[in-house]
């Protein structure tokens, strides 16, 4: 499947338009949700943090520094995947799975159309800027924690802030990235794999999208084990 | 012409097809006919060559498809129109967009050509004020002549249909097939349609292809079939009282 995504290219007008529309639904239309969930989970994580800090030797700006580790090492590159699988993910596997069933695809083939370049490329491309998503979700999942905190009444701004900027190793951050960069490619692949492959009527899409969901999280999680197991150690 | 030559498919050690051979004529139409499950969506896949053959091998102007290389297999697809049972409308496009996308992906003209071409099409089809409707905000029949003007947009010399009045209204059915039939001629096209619509058989039918459980039963014109004493043809053609009335009173006229 891979090498004809890569083959016999569409014409580039016919492209550009299919990646503009797709950056448009996958990034764009994605954006929403993950600042909504990242600003109140950032939120929930520093005021976990907050309460279980008993000890009063210990410093209140580690708040800032496990929300900072939290979000940018875990929750912001693996969790907004795993909820994109189930936002872009089934999105993708819906859309090119009802493709097949209403034989478009078919269509397609028979006018000597690379279906493959056609429906998939455009995807993998546009899920290449995923990783500003993951960036917007970094950002407001700190944001949402230094609220959380601060207006909680936990820790004072300035603990926070200094929290957030002590002991930062910048390979965490690259690491992230590495990571979100390999995810967005399995969140563009795997639910056109599902989509694409299918047969079936309306029934077998909902199925297709169901389980591109569950393999999809699953690649997530054990390639982010790999990476991390990888890079980390 | 397309020329069939004893071709067989079989899917999980299920023969779907065995032993086909015949020729479809350039500027007939050509029906391929059969109960639901006789193998006639497979064979029309096979002509297509969206479904590979495990034997035999079909001709295009007596070039063979498997021996086609990869751009002989390209061109050839321009010159194939098909119209799918459901349409197979793009839905995120309008009536327009779906009929100049075969013209933008597979040629160079300009933009202003194309949707020229478009228009000419749509006129030709008589698709009315639907240029900017998308396929779900017009009627089955409307959708039908939408799937036949992307499918003759690019002249092809080849005109595919898989059960183009299956869901329409008998009226429409036969304005459909009708409009199929003058397009084949004034195209001077090789139309391939598979129906079970024995409607479409006597306006239409001028080769007829039975197929029963996969393998050719019987092929003739629509006058042969009046005569044939092919038990299973008749049984499939002459189900229905009316058109058993219809053949007694042309035996005895």
């Amino acid at each position: 499947m891979l090498q004809s995504v890569f083959g016999k290219f569409t014409k580039w007008k016919i492209l550009k338009q299919l990646i503009l529309k797709d950056i448009d639904v996958l990034i764009i239309g994605s954006l929403g949700i993950v600042s909504f969930i990242s600003f109140f989970v950032g939120g929930v994580v520093a005021i976990q943090t907050a309460l279980n800090l008993e000890n009063p030797l210990l410093p209140k700006n580690l708040i800032g520094f496990a929300t900072r580790q939290s979000v940018i090492l875990e929750f912001a590159p693996t969790f907004i995947s795993i909820i994109m699988a189930g936002k872009v993910g089934s999105y993708i596997t819906s859309s090119i799975g009802t493709m097949r069933v209403t034989e478009q695809i078919d269509a397609l083939e028979v006018m000597g159309i690379n279906t493959f370049n056609y429906l998939i490329f455009p995807k993998i491309i546009a899920l290449s800027l995923y990783p500003l998503v993951i960036c917007t979700s970094m950002f407001l999942g700190i944001f949402g924690g230094y609220i959380g905190c601060v207006y909680g009444g936990f820790s004072s701004s300035g603990e926070f802030i200094e929290g957030i900027q002590m002991d930062l190793i910048p390979f965490h951050v690259t690491y992230a990235f590495i990571k979100t960069a390999f995810f967005s490619f399995i969140l563009a692949t795997v639910p056109s794999f599902h989509g694409y492959f299918m047969t079936g009527g309306a029934l077998e899409v909902g199925k297709a999208s169901t389980i591109s969901f569950v393999w999809t999280s699953v690649v997530i999680i054990l390639l982010n084990y790999l990476i991390t197991q990888l890079l980390l150690t | 012409m397309i020329k069939v030559k004893n071709i067989s498919k079989t899917f999980d050690d299920t023969p779907v097809l065995e032993g086909i051979s015949t020729i479809f004529d350039k500027g007939k139409t050509n029906l391929i006919i059969g109960q639901s499950g006789s193998g006639k969506t497979v064979f029309l896949k096979c002509l297509l060559g969206l479904v590979k053959t495990d034997k035999g091998q079909i001709e295009f102007e007596n070039k063979v498809f498997d021996s086609m290389s990869l751009k002989e297999r390209s061109i050839l697809r321009q010159e194939i129109g098909m119209v799918f049972q459901g349409s197979a409308l793009f839905d995120s496009m309008t009536v327009e967009q779906n009929i100049m996308f075969p013209m933008q992906m597979l040629t160079n003209s300009e933009e202003d050509e194309v949707r020229d071409r478009a228009n000419q099409v749509i006129k030709r089809v008589n698709l009315v004020n639907a240029n900017e409707k998308f396929p779900d905000e017009i009627s089955g029949g409307m959708k039908k002549r939408v799937a036949i003007a992307r499918a003759i947009v690019m002249n092809p010399k080849y005109l595919f249909c898989d059960e183009p009045n299956s869901g329409l209204d008998p009226k429409t059915a036969i304005l459909i097939d009708n409009l199929i039939q003058e397009i084949t001629k004034e195209y001077d096209i090789t139309t391939v349609i598979n129906t079970h619509d024995m409607n479409s058989v006597m306006e239409i039918g001028e080769k007829i292809v039975f197929l029963k459980n996969g393998v050719k039963a019987w092929e003739g014109t629509k006058k042969d079939i009046f005569n044939t004493d092919n038990a299973a043809v008749s049984s499939f053609v002459y189900s229905s009282d009316l058109f058993k009335k219809v053949r007694e009173m042309y035996l005895k006229n």
